[in-house]
């Protein structure tokens, strides 16, 4: 096998794109699956690549737009959701279709050839820029830095919110803390998987590890390592058979997913419930 | 009026939206008491717990305690002096975190941010799943447990909190009969050992525990009667309070002896 490839630059960047990209989605995304916010989540992306292809429309830095529509739609969602004015599925279900919707406006008054707009949907690992690289280092470390520091907060959190705020540990702001992370992370990782893929980076590795494991710390070590393997086997899978790096990265991932619950020794604990339940 | 009161609430008015949960209620508690409160469901008995904890949002009237008014500001610094459990509840039987790791939750707030559990407050909370008779359960999944063992463990990570105030919110309800008079036991207990003050929430006059030393009695938001059991646990009163006939039971009716 000829590596020669690795001594380029744009392969380098690849490969740590893949590292941190793989890291802060599988973080983000144990939080999101053990929380059970994957619509949450899903409307965060689309609201990603919307305010991204604003940016492209408008002439500035279209990840000046994703971030600022992932992070006022986490910051929308989370109190509706909260508030109970309306079933969350439903202001979720809204916000949702507003941002698919903007995506597709925006996209429809874009002038001239829309590349780099179409980068955006499915991304390119392989075109990632030491800008785009710098941001993404940033943000990984920015996520993995909050967690471990406030892990004992998130735990909680996660094990249940009402509780959480009944022993007086600050659970809405750790909870609208993970919800504009996830805003953060989508933004940082929008050229390299694309906004149409990147969800499927956040869930997969995390759910996957969701059904390895009934320990917190493993399950995110193990989504990490998800992560990353899905982001690099896609990249290699991108270079030497010439398909779309996002798809690939997110096929692995998928797979990965696939054979975690195929050999989960949880289904066993579902087995237990159903007889549990017909008893 | 009692002295010193743990807790005062005067004319407190909550409400969610269009309805009023808590219509003009005042209380006092004082240091260690154990106070039953009983009503129909929708009668503002919750809403009366989480004044006392903060989370409920004051419309009208004030609330102390702890000798603090309660606020927005204090609710925090309340709350890690305040234990509470809630009704069991469906938890998934995949989430990854252990029994002893739920029970450390107790501990968080009081520990504050940036600070991680110490080796003595691990062996605490060993040492407290001890007490409430989980301890073999300690590295299971909090979703693999039943409802009793699920309540037991819910009370012990209220008791790492070390309370000044124990809030139980229909702690028994949905669990078989052999688990809730374990648990009603267990809080006996407790409330003998600590002599927390405890605020005991239930719908059904059969779980009233007979350690209890007064009863309220609540009804459409209002505290409707308040008073020692044997002035409250009467058929005619009951039976007023539901609105339909009620029968003392006999366990409820120990109460009153």
């Amino acid at each position: 096998m000829n590596l020669s490839i690795l001594q380029y630059q744009f392969m380098q960047n690849a490969i740590l794109a893949g590292l941190c990209g793989g890291i802060t989605c599988s973080v983000v995304g144990v939080f999101v699956v053990t929380m059970h916010l994957s619509f949450i989540g899903v409307c965060i992306a689309h609201a990603a690549f919307a305010g991204a292809l604003l940016g492209l429309w408008l002439g500035f830095n279209p990840l000046v737009g994703a971030l600022l529509f992932s992070l006022t739609s986490a910051g929308i969602i989370g109190p509706m959701a909260d508030r109970g004015e309306l079933n969350p599925d439903t202001s979720i279900g809204i916000i949702f279709s507003l941002m698919l919707g903007l995506a597709f406006f925006f996209l429809g008054l874009m002038p001239g050839s829309r590349t780099e707009a179409l980068n955006l949907f499915w991304g390119s690992i392989l075109t990632v820029t030491q800008q785009d690289l710098i941001f993404l280092a940033v943000v990984t470390a920015i996520i993995v830095g909050l967690v471990v520091i406030f892990y004992k907060e998130i735990q909680a959190v996660i094990c249940h919110r009402d509780i959480a705020l009944a022993v007086g540990i600050p659970a809405t702001i750790v909870f609208y803390g993970l919800l504009f992370s996830t805003g953060v992370t989508i933004t940082a990782s929008l050229r390299s998987i694309g906004g149409l893929l990147i969800y499927c980076l956040i869930l997969n590795p995390a759910a996957a590890a969701y059904q390895l494991t009934y320990s917190l710390k493993r399950m995110l070590l193990i989504a990490v390592a998800f992560g990353v393997i899905s982001c690099w086997a896609g990249l290699a899978a991108s270079y030497f058979l010439d398909v779309p790096s996002g798809a690939s990265i997110v096929i692995t991932s998928s797979i990965i997913f696939g054979l975690a619950t195929a050999f989960s020794p949880k289904r066993k604990v579902k087995g237990w419930q159903q007889i549990q339940l017909a008893g | 009026m009692v002295d010193n009161p743990i807790i005062k609430i005067k004319d407190a008015v909550v409400s969610y939206r269009e309805d009023v949960a808590l219509q003009g209620v005042s209380l006092e508690v004082s240091q260690g008491e154990f106070i039953g409160i009983i009503g129909p469901n929708g009668a503002g008995k919750t809403t009366l717990l989480t004044v006392i904890n903060g989370l409920g949002k004051l419309v009208h009237g004030q609330a102390w305690v702890l000798g603090m008014p309660v606020n927005r500001r204090n609710g925090t610094r309340l709350r890690k002096r305040t234990g509470y459990v809630a009704q069991v509840e469906n938890i998934d039987p995949r989430l990854p975190i252990s029994v002893r790791e739920t029970v450390m939750v107790g501990c968080y707030g009081r520990l504050g941010l940036l600070h991680r559990p110490t080796r003595a407050q691990w062996e605490n909370v060993d040492k407290v799943l001890d007490i409430v008779g989980v301890a073999h359960l300690s590295q299971r999944p909090i979703g693999h447990l039943s409802g009793g063992e699920y309540q037991k463990a819910a009370i012990a990570r209220a008791l790492v909190q070390q309370p000044e105030i124990f809030l139980l919110d229909e702690p028994i309800a949905s669990i078989d009969p052999q688990a809730q008079q374990e648990i009603l036991s267990l809080i006996q207990l407790i409330h003998r050992e600590y002599h927390t003050t405890t605020l005991f929430v239930t719908h059904d006059l059969g779980t009233l525990p007979p350690i209890c030393q007064r009863v309220i009695l609540m009804k459409e938001g209002k505290i409707w009667q308040q008073g020692s059991p044997e002035s409250t646990l009467r058929e005619e009163v009951l039976s007023q309070l539901y609105g339909t006939p009620t029968s003392v039971a006999a366990d409820t009716a120990s109460l009153c002896s």
